[in-house]
């Protein structure tokens, strides 16, 4: 019904919408119809006379509008809205379910129509875009036809020009040809004239000559002449002939002779070649021949457009071949047997090629089924055979060489062996030589260090006697002067830090070990720990006490290690030896 | 390489002997013989005017000096100095005078090729033949000597007469068919004559040693023909060098052509080796330099070294453009020599003057190109060896050999050019049997 409200909207006037509008007149109400009619003008005839009718539908005229109608729907097929009328005077009564028929069939109508209409305006739509594309394409074509028809113009233009420039091209090609006749004829005439006067020219010359030849050299010039001191001899040493027929005779038959040789020169040379070029041949067929003879079987069963026959001929001709004689013979005779069994033969041998070729291209057209081809299994076969024969043949090698070897080591002399052997030894010991003399320089070093350090004991010893008394005459006093040295302890702890310095951090960790490990150092240090020991007297005696013995080690740290003159990790190194011989022997072969 | 010292010289003639053993050179009227090994003065003779013309007999026992200007022929005796021989020819003149293969006769032309007179120095006897021909190329003997062929002119038509060394008997005497007649030669076998017509017209005949006609050849009408004519040593091949840049290969068999080799301004073959000539300036050392500068520097051809470069393919030439309304213009193939082992074709196209072109005969292709900065003016192979020395007026000689090719600076050079004159003249000329060459500077 939202459909049908927007219908009647007067705004609306497309043409689209009029004609759902009159496709949905039947739905209408009569009062909305007169409206309608205002609206659409050009409606087709038979429903306007129908809404026109219907518009008539009032309170008055039911009657009336539903005989038209029932006239109308009957004219259309439709069945009366009327009852049957029993009696002719009755009047006809309303048939309701008639009615209602008529319209469930109308509205059924209708909804197909609309289907119809949806249909046409979609392809009415289709036809149109159809059309569009059409009239475009039409256009684009009429434009291409145009373009094409000027093009043609253009290329008719030229086509026109080039004709002419052809033509005229022609002309002067014609012009040229007929220059190059006549320059060929002044170049012909001019030769000829050039003779002419040449030979003019020349008989002058000669006859001048002539004349000139008279003149010199007839009259006897007494200048013309050879001064000799003596004739020499002939180069060849033979006295001069003189000229008479027989010399003549004898220069000919020398030409002759000269020719001759010549001539024989050239034909050796000729034969010489010919009779390599006929090997060459002979060669040549009988391996066209061995090549061929395989392939004589298969020809003759097939039987071939005759080439059985042509086969047979060939035999005969191998045979033949076979005598050599054949080669000496001349050419003539030879000739022409053996370039027409040549021949044949090279013919066999191209077809022979060809029917190859044919057949490899056959394979390749039917793929690789055939049994020419190699099956799979047994080229895996082949392959596993190989393969176990390269595998013997390793085996074999390798036992080869270990015979070899064998007789190798067992052919060597003793003496080399030995020498050789002496060799590596001599090298070994040497080697072993400079470590033993390593060895005792170590071990040299060691006693003396352990001499000292027995020595540095003894020392301790007696120090720590000294160090034990004095302690306790120092503990005596302390308890005496237990209260007045209070403030003068405090000033030793801050001057033993201040005097401790950078090394503080060292010494403790060095602290324990040294004090168990190092008794040596302290025995180079001893001086300077007693007059330590006695500048520290006046500390309290638990903190003086820790002092004294961090101030003296350290003491002997620094003052032992410096000016001893040992290189201090060298030192440390050799002072580690008792305790941890592993650790040295790792230093001394890193050393070596 | 090795140079001897400087020898003066007059008129460029200095000539190895046959036999190589002795080299003869001209100063003025005096012949100075030397010995090749030691470079000792052997001999010295006295002319009675200025020498134009030596020539070793055959037998490297003579020498004759011609002096045409007087007329007059002297021979010299290397084994009896006291010896002496003189020819004059008087009235009638001298233009050429050459030896006979046997050394024991001079052939004389006379002016205006009257006639050509035959002097023994065995006998008396006199010999003339009358109406040679002047051609580049008139008088040729074969190479056993027992034959010249001697191209006539007579009622304005060529002949042929071929005579026996020997006696100077003429055996044959036919008419050619040419037009003029421009020269004649041998082929080293002796048995065939080839002769070629003048550059009008491109035509080679072959004649037999008995005058028949064996052959006759012609590449092209219309156009300027041959312009020069080689054997090669084996007579196996006829080179025929002409106008149109070309030389044509002919077969001793039908005499027919078995290929024609091109002469290209531009090499673009990859195969082919192009040697260019390079110059090395030499480095200007500031602080030696004298004032005024020494006379061998002074020369600019004497100071400059200059070395081979392979170059890449494609090489250009520098070709000449011919002027084409003078006489003898320079194209065409100027000069072609065979390598005495046949395997070598040498030849120089004069529109590209600075390029020596080297053929493989075996293979009937280019082999190697040369080229020079300057135009090559004559080139000569080792008579023993596949070597070719090529000269171009500088004072460098250039060898080249198939293991490839060097520039040898000829030492002492500078010092013979006076006012700094380039050698305008230079000639090779290759000792037979040493294989050693000699190059000679005139000035």
């Amino acid at each position: 019904m939202g459909d049908w409200m927007t219908v009647t909207d007067p705004g609306l006037s497309s043409e689209s919408k009029n004609i759902s509008q009159n496709t949905s007149e039947t739905k209408m109400s009569p009062s909305s119809l007169y409206s309608q009619q205002v609206l659409c003008s050009s409606i087709p005839l038979s429903k306007n006379v129908h809404s026109f009718f219907s518009a008539f539908c009032t309170e008055q005229n039911i009657e009336q509008s539903i005989s038209y109608l029932d006239q109308e729907l009957t004219t259309f097929g439709f069945p009366s809205l009327y009852e049957e009328s029993k009696g002719k005077e009755t009047k006809r009564e309303l048939n309701i379910v008639a009615v209602l028929n008529c319209m469930n069939e109308l509205l059924i109508l209708q909804r197909k129509n609309l289907l119809a209409q949806e249909n046409v305006e979609t392809q009415n739509l289709k036809l149109g875009s159809d059309m569009d594309h059409l009239q475009s394409c039409y256009a684009k074509l009429k434009e291409q036809l145009e373009t094409s028809r000027r093009e043609m113009i253009g290329l008719q233009e030229r086509d026109r020009q080039l004709q002419c420039k052809n033509r005229n091209l022609h002309q002067l090609l014609k012009n040229e040809k007929d220059e190059v006749q006549k320059l060929q004829n002044i170049i012909a005439s001019r030769a000829t004239q050039y003779n002419h006067d040449m030979k003019r020219k020349e008989r002058e010359y000669n006859k001048l000559k002539e004349r000139l030849h008279q003149l010199v050299m007839n009259k006897k010039d007494k200048k013309i002449a050879m001064e000799v001191l003596n004739y020499v001899g002939r180069a060849d040493g033979k006295r001069g002939s003189w000229r008479t027929g027989k010399t003549e005779a004898r220069n000919e038959d020398e030409m002759y002779k000269i020719l001759l040789n010549d001539y024989e020169y050239r034909q050796k040379q000729i034969l010489m070649e010919n009779a390599e070029l006929k090997k060459v041949l002979q060669q040549m067929k009988k391996e066209m021949i061995s090549l061929l003879s395989p392939q004589k079987q298969k020809p003759r069963e097939r039987a071939d457009d005759g080439t059985g026959t042509v086969l047979s001929d060939v035999e005969e001709d191998a045979g033949e071949l076979n005598r050599e004689s054949m080669w000496d013979l001349s050419c003539e005779t030879v000739r022409e047997q053996l370039t027409n069994s040549i021949r044949k033969q090279w013919r066999i041998l191209k077809s022979h090629v060809e029917k190859l070729d044919n057949q490899v291209s056959k394979v390749h057209l039917e793929g690789f089924n055939d049994e020419d081809v190699i099956s799979r299994q047994d080229h895996e076969q082949e392959t596993e055979k190989l393969e176990l024969e390269i595998q013997q043949c390793k085996e074999m090698i390798k036992t080869q060489q270990q015979l070899l070897q064998q007789q190798l080591a067992t052919a060597c002399d003793d003496d080399t062996t030995s020498l050789l052997r002496d060799c590596y030894l001599l090298e070994e010991k040497e080697r072993l030589k400079e470590e033993w003399s390593l060895f005792k320089e170590q071990k040299k070093n060691f006693e003396k260090e352990r001499r000292s350090f027995t020595e540095a004991a003894i020392r301790l010893g007696l120090e720590r006697k000294a160090f034990e008394e004095e302690r306790a005459s120092w503990l005596k006093q302390q308890f005496l002067n237990m209260t007045t040295f209070d403030h003068q302890n405090s000033e030793n702890v801050k001057l033993f830090s201040a005097f401790s310095g950078s090394s503080d951090r060292d010494n403790l960790t060095v602290h324990s070990r040294p004090q168990q490990k190092k008794p040596h150092s302290v025995s180079n240090g001893s001086p300077a720990c007693t007059s330590k020991l006695t500048k520290s007297l006046p500390a309290s005696p638990s903190t003086s006490d820790f002092c004294q013995t961090r101030s003296c080690v350290s003491e002997h740290r620094s003052r032992a290690w410096g000016p001893a003159g040992w290189q201090a990790p060298q030192k440390a190194g050799v002072g580690l030896l008792h305790t941890w011989p592993a650790v040295v022997r790792d230093w001394c072969g890193a050393k070596c | 390489m090795n140079f001897s010292e400087v020898f003066k010289l007059s008129g460029l003639l200095c000539k190895f002997s046959p036999d190589g053993k002795y080299l003869a050179s001209c100063v003025q009227y005096r012949l100075v013989v030397r010995d090749v090994n030691t470079l000792q003065i052997l001999q010295l003779y006295t002319c009675l005017d200025q020498i134009q013309h030596i020539e070793w007999s055959a037998d490297s026992l003579f020498i004759l000096c011609a002096m045409y200007k007087r007329g007059l022929v002297q021979v010299w005796s290397l084994e009896q100095p006291e010896w002496h021989c003189r020819i004059d020819e008087g009235s009638a003149g001298l233009v050429a005078s050459c030896w006979s293969p046997d050394g024991r006769h001079i052939l004389n032309t006379t002016e205006f090729h009257l006639r050509i007179t035959v002097w023994s120095l065995c006998t008396k006897s006199v010999s003339y033949i009358k109406y040679p021909k002047a051609c580049q190329q008139g008088i040729t003997f074969t190479r056993d000597g027992r034959y010249m062929a001697l191209a006539e002119r007579r009622d304005c038509k060529d002949y042929v007469s071929v005579f026996v060394c020997s006696d100077w008997q003429l055996l044959r005497h036919f008419d050619t068919d040419t037009q003029d007649l421009a020269g004649i030669e041998w082929a080293p076998n002796g048995c065939v004559l080839a002769v070629w017509d003048t550059c009008l017209e491109y035509k080679v005949l072959l004649y037999s040693l008995d005058g028949r006609l064996l052959s006759a050849y012609c590449a092209y009408e219309w156009s300027l023909g041959i312009k020069s004519v080689a054997w090669s040593p084996s007579s196996q091949f006829l080179a025929v060098g002409s106008y149109d840049g070309k030389v044509r290969i002919l077969n001793h068999v039908t005499w027919k052509m078995i290929t024609d080799f091109e002469h290209p301004a531009t090499i673009t073959n990859p195969k082919i080796v192009v040697y260019k000539e390079a110059e090395k300036s030499p480095r200007l050392a500031l602080g030696s330099l004298a004032f005024p500068p020494p006379r061998a520097a002074a020369g600019p051809l004497a100071s400059t070294e200059s070395k081979y470069e392979i170059a890449s393919v494609p090489v250009a030439l520098q070709t000449l453009k011919p002027v084409a309304d003078r006489a003898n213009p320079k194209i065409g193939i100027g000069a072609l020599a065979f390598s005495p082992d046949s395997y070598f074709l040498a030849t120089r196209n004069d529109n590209v003057p600075n390029a020596i072109w080297i053929w493989d005969i075996q293979k009937l292709r280019l082999f190697v190109v040369l080229e020079q900065l300057s135009p090559v003016r004559s080139f000569q192979w080792d008579p023993q060896q596949p070597r070719l020395a090529i000269c171009t007026g500088g004072s460098k000689v250039y060898l080249w050999s198939p293991a490839g090719c060097v520039s040898v600076q000829v030492p002492g050079e500078g010092e013979h050019c006076p006012l700094g004159g380039t050698l305008a003249n230079e000639r090779l000329s290759a000792d037979t049997h040493h294989g050693s060459f000699g190059a000679l500077s005139g000035t």
